[in-house]
């Protein structure tokens, strides 16, 4: 087994040849603060592939969820460019599904309408949506089947526990199947048994998708098992200070979480995260 | 009991037992103190009354009650687009409000009058005041569901690309129907007291003018039988918005 590479990163990544999906150029972030504007993050340039899964780890207030608002187009970056394709990404992207800390299910629709939401909004499928329901519907099911909720598709939002919320809303997150997949600490309201049968879930859905994942999250354990690369940001005014290649066969499986390899990249990680 | 409670019976049951013994205790006060029916009539002479004037009751009730839903339509339309304007314009919502609220704190019976002078002591005034009185909750309540859609429901939307109408379609009016059904109970209240204060001040016709013919006749019991037949319609509007909320929201909690 190799031993796991922790590199100090300024630079970008590099090494890999293909062309990024998405690309971080000196992406910065102030804030007004008591008059004056303060810098929450400075100078984070790095570059995503294809497929890959990396996750931004660091202490609370470094401003992890703004990358992940400004990767979405939601806030675009000010300070700096993220680029998607090459292209600066300036408003919402529409390939992108993003699940959040709070699963904001909508109340009015059940399982398998909130699941199609994204359909009837993003193009191609928005166009033959009512001659491909079927079809659609097929696909919101086989999700939900992947995620132990294709009994519970037409229970309403209330009568589902934190847990199958969350599991709907990753099916929401991916039906549209996007090219990249924002997670913004999903599980951190859940405890943590569910917690770690999401990992798995999310794992499975993700290789099913073939796509982009972007996990927020401050449970290393968690990021250490999704990613591929984990970056971890100092305290305000944050940068990456770390990138961790995680170098564990996929799929991984919660008893990896026992190994030593697996220990090694936590506390490494670990090691890593100042606290402010 | 515990399980009485809970059963759906309960909730008409007990009600009726309530109004019922209300009438017992009413009936024995009026008996044992000798209060005479021109003061306090017992419920026994008000339903004498009611049968006796059964053809004036039904008459003027129609009225109010057509005015009241006329004035009540009227302010759901201008109260719906209002409260969208103020909901989604800043710019409406900063000229306008404070407008609305100056001229919701304007007791409506003040207006009473003039809206008699300009349009005559007919159904017009008491249709306007029912207007009057209840497009505020529904304007004030549509702007409200509006304005607290979840932020992170939003984004879900915008980053399917989801342009301001989509986002309105999918959020902004399921998750204002609760609002505009809660103002709606509300509003039918108002609009039947509006209705009411107006045809007792400037009519010819309607409950509230018959209670003041009644009681300028000195006959009290049908002024009291006009108040229960209010009384009764007023229950009936607000449980009708009631069924139509359960089946339209049916989801919400």
């Amino acid at each position: 087994m190799t031993q796991p590479i922790t590199e100090l990163d300024t630079s970008g990544l590099s090494g890999n040849t293909g062309e990024p999906l998405l690309e971080f150029d000196h992406v910065g972030l102030e804030y007004p603060f008591e008059g004056a504007m303060r810098t929450i993050i400075q100078d984070v340039t790095l570059s995503i592939q294809p497929g890959e899964f990396v996750s931004f780890v660091g202490p609370s207030g470094c401003g992890k969820t703004s990358i992940l608002r400004m990767v979405s187009g939601l806030s675009p970056a000010r300070i700096g460019e993220i680029r998607y394709r090459g292209q600066r990404i300036n408003r919402p992207l529409k390939n992108v599904g993003i699940a959040f800390q709070n699963p904001v299910m909508l109340p009015w629709r059940n399982t398998l309408n909130n699941v199609l939401l994204p359909l009837e909004i993003v193009e191609p499928f928005k166009r033959d949506f009512s001659k491909q329901k079927a079809r659609y519907i097929q696909m919101a099911q086989e999700l939900l089947t992947t995620v132990r909720l294709q009994d519970f598709q037409k229970q309403y939002p209330w009568q589902l526990s934190g847990g199958m919320r969350q599991r709907a809303s990753l099916c929401r997150a991916l039906i549209h199947q996007p090219e990249i997949l924002l997670l913004d600490e999903p599980f951190g309201a859940l405890d943590a048994f569910t917690r770690e049968e999401m990992w798995v879930m999310t794992q499975k859905l993700w290789m099913q998708a073939k796509c982009v994942g972007i996990l927020i999250t401050h449970d290393l354990r968690e990021a250490v098992f999704l990613s591929d690369y984990v970056y971890v940001m100092s305290p305000r005014p944050s940068t990456i200070i770390h990138r961790v290649k995680i170098d564990l066969p996929r799929p991984r499986t919660l008893e990896m979480e026992l190994t030593d390899e697996f220990n090694h990249y936590f506390s490494s990680i670990r090691q890593n995260i100042h606290h402010n | 009991m515990e399980k009485f409670l809970r059963s759906k019976s309960a909730s008409f049951v007990l009600p009726f037992v309530a109004t019922l013994a209300l009438f017992i205790l009413w009936e024995l006060i009026v008996f044992i103190f000798k209060i005479p029916p021109f003061n306090l009539p017992a419920p026994s002479s008000i339903f004498r009354s009611m049968v006796e004037f059964a053809p004036q009751l039904l008459q003027n009730a129609g009225r109010t009650l057509w005015t009241t839903m006329v004035g009540f339509v009227l302010a759901i339309a201008v109260g719906v687009i209002l409260g969208f304007m103020i909901g989604y314009s800043r710019l409406a919502y900063i000229t306008l409000y404070p407008l609305l609220v100056a001229f919701n704190t304007i007791p409506k019976a003040a207006i009473v009058p003039l809206l008699a002078i300009w349009f005559g002591a007919n159904a017009i005034p008491a249709t306007l005041t029912a207007f009057l009185l209840a497009f505020f909750p529904i304007a004030v309540n549509v702007a409200l569901g509006l304005d607290t859609v979840e932020p992170e429901m939003k984004d879900v939307l915008r980053s399917l690309g989801a342009n301001q109408v989509e986002v309105f379609q999918k959020i902004g009016w399921p998750h204002t129907l609760p609002y505009i059904f809660a103002s709606l109970k509300i509003a039918a209240s108002f609009a039947f007291i509006g209705a009411v204060i107006s045809e007792s001040v400037a009519s010819n016709a309607g409950l509230g003018y018959l209670i003041v013919q009644a009681t300028a006749d000195f006959n009290v019991p049908l002024a009291f039988a006009a108040l229960l037949v209010l009384a009764a319609m007023g229950v009936l509007l607000y449980s009708a918005f009631a069924v139509v909320e359960k089946k339209v929201i049916y989801w919400a909690r």
